[in-house]
């Protein structure tokens, strides 16, 4: 364990902490403490920066379960550095705002922060990991603790909807990536990212390739909102705006971007994934932008939005995967796609994180998000409308703004693609930059809506909740930042470029990346293509803005029964229906046709694989003499068990039943297993007396008359089968020897190895002993099942007495 | 229902006690001769649904205020700390120790580390049992 490993493991010990701080401090606002914990994990990780400028990594480890090669193998390279800065760097100032945003009387804060910490360890274990499995258990614990925070105003039933649509979705991902990576693990035969990348040329003739890219990459789409699985991240918009902001734009969606990145040296220089990535990555900037226009509510906008800027980097990162094609060029101008992914990445956690608590100020300070509702409230509150115009022109990517400078190199390298002659591009590849244009237009339209909308034209005060005012100055101070951080990074964008986005980029193409690489950022590179391509976003835009009333009934030309959601509508009610006929079937409620049905697949499974693998045997060559008392003892149970079928009264079969376990009991003695006996004498006689006492509950029978059951064909034969089937084990089993009895090495070793010379006993409590410890927590299960359905069954809305 | 059970209540005063005894004596003997935690368990509980026989239960409760489901719970705790104590000294998870010492009276006498998980295993047992009769039994 170093220091590392407390980093990533911290926000979890401080969910424990929470609950505790928030009781014993109710006058504080619990986000308070909370907030100490990311400014200190940020400042931390930034003493990495200079570390991995020149290249290096740190990696740390720690053991898990090194059976099975897994450890926790924590490692800080220029791409895990970018996202760990993000995460706590955005989670600082999230925190902050939802000190003010959330009310400390109405809320409960101590499960909104433990979840929050939850995910903030959870995704700096997922960008740090090098094992596979280990980031596979924090991606998951992502998808949960979005769950559950999607869900926080749980009594909300749309709330309750998107969570359980982002679960669905996102870990049906997550499964699939675990299959993706039980596969990688088996071509390469490690776990460790780090070893795969080293081995990554063999890996591409493997024939597992294909099926562990296609379930990697599903897993990161359904993350990262991909189309068509993009339908989850608009209905998690139902989540408190903090959390939109902080996981549904900045962090938890980029999981999937980062897993791209990450495995791009493993993948990259398969054909398949170049077109998967950046197609999918194209089709969803245009979808989600498209999509956004159509959108009423303001969080909806920046959901799509938000969907479509996923779209942006990952067919960048897409299109970077050309670059390792062309390795004998001078200048590499596909590696220009992957920096330009980089660059936007933290463009947009930027610029969007601003929009978000603008929305949520707005949220808040007039009670709705209903763009047809909202307007003119530019004089009412000047600076969040300052922040909007900053966050939404840097979105649509106007100067000065750093969004300016990402999607230029966004559009240059959706050009260059033009140039591109591998995997059939000469037909196909005038797509990509009509695609891009189209959907950067459509960009530009909707960061108008999101700052003009709301803040332009008449303010109408009678359709709003409140009367609006500026927001409080602690709600402020975040989106402030991240307005002025939209500005320096426009201006001044080699800050970044060879403190972080160089490191990065070296993460992701360490093929290329040599030490002359350099990254330099600049505003004007002369009239290239992208230029006129910026110009006539712009001139479009404005255009189709003015004209929006026009034009904007074709967004919904998709009836809403045929959509995306419908199908994932669908399916989910398919699937409750189907479950619940299929219960009903199974699940009657009657123990005899439980039984009915457990015997039956008994003698079925069993008897099949008796004859398939013809295993009965029956050989007399080592039994023991047959005596005069057995013959006696087994009488009696044969004629015991005859007679409970005619007893006449429930009380006798079970005298009768107790009788019979008598004689078995019997029988252990004859056979010299004093432990067997006595455990089966006391059980018989608990059990007899337990029958007793449920006789109370068997319901009476009319005319007080017990009446049995009669004769019935089918159960009469599966009681005979079981008999038969059970009959038929025994003597194989004892006719097979297959392989020593391990009964000798018990009998040596039960004094010396473990002090005991009842064997029986040694075996419970120290061979076998984690055997015992479940028995034993099974046992408890039942008795506390059998507890809870007797006390606490319903009483059919009436309290007991 | 109201019976003469002036014979059997006598007789299981006495008995009672027998079994109870013989069951612990079962219980500490388990790992020389037949017996252990599981039969004393179960041993115990029998002598225990004997008294609810002869008497009824509200008597019972009387004379053994106990709560059975909590006994489960203490039952596993210990079982589980057994298991787990191992890791403290780096050995491997439900490794036991024993030692031997000679006491007056009592004579040579092992002590083992097998009998605290033997010992959850019988408070366990205890503890379904009754719990699982008691439940059944009191309900209406």
């Amino acid at each position: 364990m170093s220091l590392l490993h407390w980093a990533v493991l911290s926000p979890f010990l401080l969910a424990f902490i929470i609950p505790i701080l928030y009781k014993l401090f109710r006058q504080i606002h619990t986000g308070w403490f909370v907030m100490i914990l990311p400014i200190v994990l940020f400042t931390y990780f930034s003493r990495f920066i200079p570390l991995t400028k020149q290249g290096e990594v740190i990696t740390e480890r720690a053991a898990w379960i090194p059976s099975l090669g897994i450890h926790v193998d924590f490692y800080v390279d220029g791409l895990g550095l970018l996202f760990a800065l993000l995460i706590t760097g955005i989670g600082s100032l999230v925190v902050l705002y939802s000190v003010f945003y959330l009310s400390k009387e109405k809320e409960r804060l101590n499960q909104f922060y433990v979840f929050l910490l939850l995910f903030m360890g959870a995704m700096l274990g997922v960008v740090l990991s090098d094992n596979l499995i280990v980031l596979y258990s924090f991606w998951e614990f992502t998808s949960l603790s979005s769950f559950l925070l999607i869900g926080y105003w749980n009594e909300r039933e749309r709330s309750r909807y998107g969570a359980q649509k982002s679960l669905l979705i996102t870990v049906l991902g997550g499964l699939s990536l675990l299959g993706g990576i039980i596969l990688l693990s088996i071509m390469g035969n490690t776990f460790s990212i780090r070893e795969l990348i080293l081995q990554s040329g063999e890996l591409m003739d493997h024939p597992l390739f294909t099926p562990a890219l296609l379930l990697v990459l599903l897993g990161a789409f359904t993350k990262s909102a991909q189309f068509p699985f993009h339908i989850w991240l608009p209905d998690a918009m139902e989540a408190p705006t903090p959390v939109s902001a902080y996981l549904h734009s900045a962090t938890m969606v980029k999981a999937g971007i980062y897993l791209v990145a990450r495995l791009s040296p493993v993948f990259a220089e398969s054909g398949l994934w170049f077109w998967l990535v950046s197609i999918a990555g194209l089709i969803t900037l245009f979808w989600g932008s498209f999509s956004a226009i159509k959108q009423t509510d303001l969080k909806g906008i920046l959901a799509f939005s938000t969907i479509s800027q996923l779209g942006l980097i990952m067919s960048l990162l897409g299109l970077g995967a050309a670059a390792l094609h062309h390795e004998s060029l001078g200048e590499n101008i596909y590696l220009a796609a992957t920096v330009a992914a980089v660059f936007h990445l933290i463009n947009h956690a930027t610029f969007k994180g601003s929009l978000f608590m603008v929305a949520g100020i707005i949220d808040h300070e007039t009670g709705t998000r209903d763009i047809r509702r909202l307007g003119g409230l530019m004089q009412l509150m000047p600076i969040t409308f300052t922040v909007a115009l900053i966050g939404a022109f840097s979105m649509a990517g106007l100067p000065p703004f750093n969004g300016f400078l990402s999607k230029e190199m966004f559009l240059a390298s959706m050009v260059n693609v033009l140039e591109l002659d591998i995997f059939n591009m000469e037909t196909w590849g005038v797509l990509f930059p009509v695609l891009a244009w189209v959907a950067s237009v459509f960009t530009f339209i909707y960061s108008m809506i999101v700052v003009l909308k709301p803040f332009t034209g008449k303010l109408q005060l009678q359709l709003l909740e409140k009367k609006p005012h500026e927001a409080p100055i602690g709600m402020l101070i975040s989106p402030i930042i991240l307005a002025s951080l939209v500005i320096v990074f426009g201006i001044f964008p080699n800050l970044l470029s060879s403190r972080i986005i160089k490191p990065a980029v070296a993460g992701i193409q360490p093929s290329l990346v040599g030490p002359d690489f350099q990254v330099h950022i600049a505003f004007w590179h002369g009239f290239q293509p992208e230029v006129w391509m910026t110009v006539g976003i712009i001139a479009f835009g404005i255009l189709l803005y003015k004209t929006l009333q026009k034009w904007q009934k074709i967004t919904q030309w998709i009836p809403e029964r045929i959509s995306l959601n419908a199908l994932y509508d669908n399916g989910v009610r398919g699937l409750e229906h189907s479950a619940s006929s299929v219960m009903k079937v199974l699940m009657t409620g009657s123990i005899r046709t439980y039984l009915l049905s457990i015997f039956l697949f008994f003698i079925l499974s069993l008897g099949f694989t008796l004859y398939w693998k013809d295993a009965f045997k029956f050989d007399t060559g080592n039994f023991a003499p047959i005596g005069f008392y057995e013959i006696v003892l087994a009488a009696i149970i044969v004629i015991g068990s005859i007679a409970i079928l005619f007893a006449k009264s429930r009380l006798t079969s079970i005298i009768i039943l107790g009788a019979v376990g008598y004689t078995i009991s019997l029988f252990f003695v004859l056979l010299r297993a004093p432990d067997l006996a006595l455990t089966q004498l006391v059980i018989e006689t608990i059990s007899v007396s337990l029958f007793l006492l449920c006789f109370f509950h068997l319901p009476l029978m009319a005319s007080r008359r017990e009446e049995r059951m009669t004769f019935r064909l089918n159960n009469a034969l599966i009681s005979i089968g079981v008999g038969v089937i059970v009959t038929l084990i025994a003597l194989s089993a004892h006719s097979n020897k297959l392989f020593d009895s391990i009964s000798n090495y018990y009998l040596e070793n039960a004094y010396k190895e473990a002090g005991g010379k009842n064997v029986v006993n040694v075996i419970l409590v120290d061979f076998r002993g984690l055997d015992t410890m479940f028995e034993i927590s099974v046992l408890s299960i039942a008795a506390l099942g059998i507890f809870a359905m007797i006390k606490l069954r319903a009483t059919g809305g009436k309290d007991k007495p | 229902m109201k019976q003469n059970d002036l014979i059997l209540q006598t007789v299981t005063k006495v008995a009672a006690f027998v079994i109870l005894l013989f069951a612990v004596a079962i219980f500490l003997g388990g790992h020389y001769s037949p017996g252990g935690g599981f039969v004393g368990g179960l041993m115990t509980s029998a002598a225990i649904v004997l008294l609810l026989l002869a008497f009824d239960i509200k008597t019972v409760t009387g004379i053994l205020p106990i709560d059975y489901k909590l006994m489960i719970g203490s039952g596993l705790f210990i079982s589980t700390l057994t298991v787990a104590g191992g890791l403290l000294f780096g050995v491997p998870l439900m490794t036991h120790v024993y030692h031997y010492i000679d006491l007056p009276l009592l004579g040579h006498i092992s002590l083992h580390t097998a009998v605290l998980f033997d010992l959850g295993v019988y408070l366990v047992v205890v503890g379904v049992t009754m719990t699982i009769i008691q439940t059944i039994g009191e309900s209406e």
